[in-house]
């Protein structure tokens, strides 16, 4: 009953939901929500880059990414003002510099349209091949700085003491978060790929008693919303990524209320 | 009381001349600190005195200024930070928190939270815990892999009165059994003194330092914490003395 295109679509939707879904886990734990979505935003500006210097997309992604992880760090250092003040500044620099990029290359270069929400319904084999690949590289890497990377979560100077490389867990996380968006934003876009991040793993914190156990369920709520998105917005005929986020949102309120009902635990 | 040491040893940790300058404000200078296996070093002061500073410059979080950390040579440390209150945002169970840390087995914990009378939290939500039981739970975290340094930082805030005075009966015994060192860091003087075979007393230098008796008298002391205090100790030491052969009853007496 599926077409071709919807099943290729489902299958790389649900591969960025679990991808994202670990890496999202840290972000909230690490309350870094704004983070994740300034590195997003940042993608466009990236693709700009990227087609003005004629390299790989990809490349122009993940280059501006880290870019904007290590203006982040100077700035950090160097002035008393928060971190959300700072990424605030960040983020909509980030996206301004991607809008004036984007018109000067002229709409028929570049599709703002395509990055702010995705073509999920354009998704070719090529590109489920490059998200299972590229994904299990990521997850490979999450598993691997899993441990020093919770540890400086749950205290990052207690870690440090017992001798956890903080600066490079930290680098990884950010290098892994940049991989992430480079991927994704092509097919389910810059807003999805930051509610991809963020909204599941809240919906899993109830449900949840170890940070292994959040990361999993995380995953499946994920991919439950992508799958029940893509049908809903067929059925109610309205556009995938948006239905997808608020499919996410639906999970997460009737976590919400779970949680409220059970009492924190 | 074991209180003699063998001199002869070498320190695990030892820094000399530490200073350490953070917004154009001295936090500490020419510090001198030293911690042997088996020795209790107390670190006490005044509020904003550099204590925390100097537990920081001691563990390689940040790096002094001026002077030199010398470590014996693959030393292990476990910490205990000060004012440490886990987040809810994260899902841990006691026993997930202390595999937490690379070193030490699995088959560690079990035991380990036995010795700090946190056996029975092993499942529980590390952000359930009251302020006394998440205390033990850190304490045992830290000596995960039976490390040679234990680093307390203020290790009874949080604490009622009651699970104070237990909390350093265990301090003292965990460096009895395992004879580790232990860096302390306190305010609450009378009760740390008793315990501690070397007090050093800091307001960004070191003020004086040495056994309990001679720092609770030297004039530095008595003009940094007042007299009372000063006299507060001595009232304490001598009834330490009687007290410690009915450390039994003493943990009777706290009870929930």
């Amino acid at each position: 009953m599926f077409d071709d295109f919807l099943l290729r679509a489902m299958i790389a939707g649900v591969g960025v939901a679990i991808i994202a879904a670990p890496l999202g886990c840290f972000i909230v734990w690490r309350r870094m929500a704004y983070f994740g979505a300034t590195i997003a935003h940042s993608g466009l500006l990236g693709v700009a880059v990227g087609l003005l210097l004629a390299i790989d997309l990809t490349i122009g992604v993940i280059a501006v990414a880290l870019a904007l992880g290590a203006i982040l760090t100077l700035l950090q250092r160097s002035t008393t003002l928060p971190q959300d003040t700072i990424l605030g500044i960040l983020a909509h620099v980030a996206l301004a510099g991607g809008l004036i990029a984007a018109s000067a290359l002229g709409g028929t270069r570049f599709d703002l349209m395509g990055y702010l929400f995705g073509d999920i319904l354009a998704v070719s084999e090529r590109d489920i091949l490059w998200i299972y690949g590229g994904g299990a590289a990521i997850l490979a890497v999450t598993a691997w700085i899993w441990r020093p990377l919770l540890a400086i979560s749950v205290h990052e100077e207690l870690a440090r003491a017992e001798g956890v490389n903080a600066a490079r867990a930290s680098a990884v996380f950010m290098l892994l978060l940049a991989f992430t968006v480079a991927l994704a934003m092509k097919l389910v876009g810059i807003l999805l790929i930051a509610s991809l991040l963020v909204i599941p793993a809240a919906a899993a914190r109830p449900f949840s008693s170890t940070p292994e156990k959040m990361a999993f369920i995380a995953a499946g709520l994920a991919g439950t919303s992508v799958i029940g998105g893509m049908a809903a917005s067929l059925w109610l005929d309205t556009p995938a990524g948006p239905t997808i986020v608020m499919v996410m949102a639906l999970i997460f309120l009737v976590s919400f209320l779970c949680g409220s009902l059970r009492g924190r635990r | 009381m074991a209180r003699s040491k063998d001199k002869t040893e070498s320190p695990l940790i030892k820094g000399e001349k530490l200073a350490l300058t953070m917004g154009g404000r001295t936090v500490v200078e020419h510090v001198d600190i030293a911690i042997s296996p088996g020795e209790i070093v107390t670190l006490i002061g005044p509020n904003g005195a550099g204590k925390t500073t100097l537990v920081r410059l001691l563990l390689g979080l940040v790096s002094p200024d001026e002077g030199v950390l010398s470590r014996a040579p693959g030393l292990t440390i476990g910490y205990v930070p000060q004012r440490f209150q886990l987040d809810a945002t994260i899902p841990l169970t006691v026993e997930r928190f202390l595999k937490l840390s690379s070193r030490g087995s699995e088959n560690d914990m079990g035991a380990l939270l036995e010795e700090v009378g946190a056996g029975h939290l092993k499942d529980a939500q590390v952000s359930t815990l009251s302020g006394g039981e998440f205390q033990r739970v850190v304490l045992a975290k830290a000596l995960m892999g039976n490390p040679q340094l234990l680093v307390l930082d203020e290790p009874v805030q949080n604490v009622d009165f009651s699970g104070e005075a237990e909390l350093y009966q265990l301090i003292e015994t965990i460096r009895d059994t395992r004879g580790c060192g232990i860096l302390l860091v306190s305010h609450n003087l009378h009760v740390v003194l008793g315990a501690s075979d070397r007090v050093v007393c800091l307001n960004h230098h070191v003020c004086c330092s040495g056994v309990p008796e001679t720092v609770a008298k030297h004039p530095e002391y008595e003009r940094l914490f007042g007299t009372k205090a000063a006299q507060a100790f001595a009232i304490y030491s001598h009834h330490h003395d009687h007290e410690h052969g009915l450390s039994g009853e003493v943990e009777d007496g706290h009870g929930h």
